[in-house]
């Protein structure tokens, strides 16, 4: 579990993060959500210790992250696996040497038996025998999943995915979304990830915490948010007209009735 | 103050290196890896500047030398101790401030825009530890060798060319390349040599790791490095020759 205690984070004068605090269970995908500049990445550079916040606590399983020195912070980030936007996989490495980095860093297991837990690994992520292409040969889902490969590698208590969609076609980010709540289940991490696709918000959402410059505007579940009357969180998930009557004919599926006293004829129209 | 704080923070760079490793065994082999990259690497380039250097030097200082009262060996004694004093550190040393220091600015420049510095960061690794100092400590293992070899063929360059063009006998110009023989210019050679490798490696390695932005920052932030190495090496060589010479 990781919880959030009255986060604050500025740079030069200008507040980013304003005094966030949420709980993040373990075994479940929790998500931050918010337009572009509203300080989620830096909330989740602030929680992962790229970014030393100004003020506010981050406790990992009641341990507080942010009191610790150097050396105890290098501890908790060994049980931390991450996702980047961009995948970041080492350019010139191959997808092999880009797994078994961390094994190699941080064990001293043989080399048939980090092979073996690398070769384990791609399964998983459904990449088997692309364990020598290099970086520059892969799809951007295909660095996406050995991102996702290279965070698990270590068997993390802690999974960070930063925008794991961006750049990805609908079906490959369905893909991607599913692989990170199967994980998540199998495993029994605590899954932070970072989004604005909307697809993820509905289909992983356990805990969703929406921002809005650098403010907690709304948390909840992905039933929930259906239901949520906040005007700025429906301007923000349900910005189309399209995704407005998906909502709306979501709440006539769980609640028999229509919102707005519109007509379900209205929007089939 | 923007001047303070860039010293500022390239000394914190420096003194964040010094940590204990998290693998010795992948920090040897990155050191390795690096002292291949610098040193071998960089070998071709010594090797043909030096060769032509020494060349120039023997065909120029002959030129230079029109009266018959002073004998031709000069032309060897003066080329070697040019070499040796200036030529083989300070050029040598420019040259790489532009092939290894460009190099070293990119690789970490595009390493951090592309956040795989922030990777190994959250991997628990010391990144300046670990991406910083092996091209610091290669860079003073491998350098110093490369400006050996160049005095060497740069002398070799000179001998030849003497006698190609007809300026000298190679007889006369080993006789006077071991006449006057001062041991302490390659001392001084050498200390030269550790000082430019040290900041042909740490000046782009800091512009490098502290780049923000995208490919064109990256860029400016390589040439930047390559133009404050390269006054940073002839700063430090007016330096080093007033206090040891």
């Amino acid at each position: 579990m990781i919880e959030l205690r009255n986060i604050q984070k500025s740079f030069d004068g200008r507040t980013v993060i304003d005094g966030t605090s949420a709980i993040m269970k373990t075994g479940q995908c929790n998500l931050i959500i918010g337009a572009s500049g509203s300080g989620k990445t830096v909330l989740m550079k602030c929680m992962v210790g790229l970014f030393e916040p100004d003020k506010g606590e981050i406790l990992y399983d009641g341990k507080n992250f942010t009191a610790m020195n150097n050396k105890e912070k290098t501890e908790i980030r060994k049980e931390i696996g991450m996702l980047f936007q961009g995948s970041a996989l080492f350019d010139s490495m191959t997808v092999q040497r880009n797994i078994m980095f961390p094994l190699n860093m941080f064990t001293d297991w043989t080399y048939q038996k980090k092979l073996n837990r690398v070769n384990e690994v791609l399964e998983r992520v459904n990449l088997k025998d692309s364990n020598k292409k290099f970086p520059s040969e892969l799809s951007g889902g295909m660095k996406k999943r050995v991102g996702i490969a290279r965070a698990i590698v270590l068997n993390p208590k802690y999974l960070f995915c930063d925008e794991p969609n961006s750049g990805l076609d609908p079906q490959t980010s369905l893909v991607i979304d599913q692989l990170i709540k199967e994980i998540t289940l199998e495993y029994n991490i605590t899954t932070v990830v970072n989004t604005h696709d909307m697809n993820s918000v509905m289909e992983i959402g356990n805990y969703i915490l929406y921002m809005h410059k650098g403010r907690k505007e709304w948390e909840g579940t992905n039933k929930e948010i259906i239901f949520s009357k906040n005007k700025l969180l429906n301007d923000f998930i349900f910005a189309s007209e399209f995704l407005k009557d998906a909502k709306e004919m979501r709440m006539l599926e769980e609640t028999g009735k229509m919102p707005n006293d519109r007509n379900i004829d209205d929007i089939i129209k | 103050m923007k001047l303070f704080t860039e010293i500022g923070r390239y000394l914190l760079m420096l003194k964040g290196m010094f940590s204990k490793p998290e693998n010795m065994k992948m920090y040897w082999k990155e050191l390795m890896h690096q002292c291949s990259e610098i040193g071998f690497g960089s070998l071709g380039i010594v090797a043909i500047i030096s060769l032509f250097i020494g060349a120039v030097s023997t065909i120029q200082t002959a030129y230079q030398l029109v009266t018959p009262l002073i004998p031709l060996s000069t032309i060897a004694q003066i080329v070697r101790d040019t070499v040796i004093l200036e030529f083989a550190p300070t050029l040598v040393c420019i040259v790489l401030a532009g092939v290894v220091g460009s190099k070293i600015a990119s690789e970490l420049g595009n390493m951090r825009v592309s956040e795989q510095i922030d990777a190994l960061e959250i991997m628990g690794i010391n990144t300046k530890a670990y991406l910083v100092m092996p091209k610091i400590f290669a860079s003073l293992i491998m350098i110093p060798l490369l400006v050996v070899i160049s005095m060497v063929l740069g002398i070799i360059g000179g001998r030849y060319a003497g006698s190609a063009a007809h300026i000298l006998s190679v007889s006369t110009f080993d006789k006077g390349l071991m006449y006057g023989f001062i041991p302490y210019n390659v001392f001084f050679a050498l200390a030269k040599a550790y000082t430019f490798s040290f900041i042909i490696s740490s000046i782009p390695a800091y512009f490098g790791y502290y780049v923000k932005g995208g490919a064109l920052e990256i860029g400016q932030s390589s040439t930047r490095a390559v133009v404050v190495s390269c006054i940073m090496i002839l700063f430090s060589d007016y330096v080093l020759s007033a206090l040891l010479l």
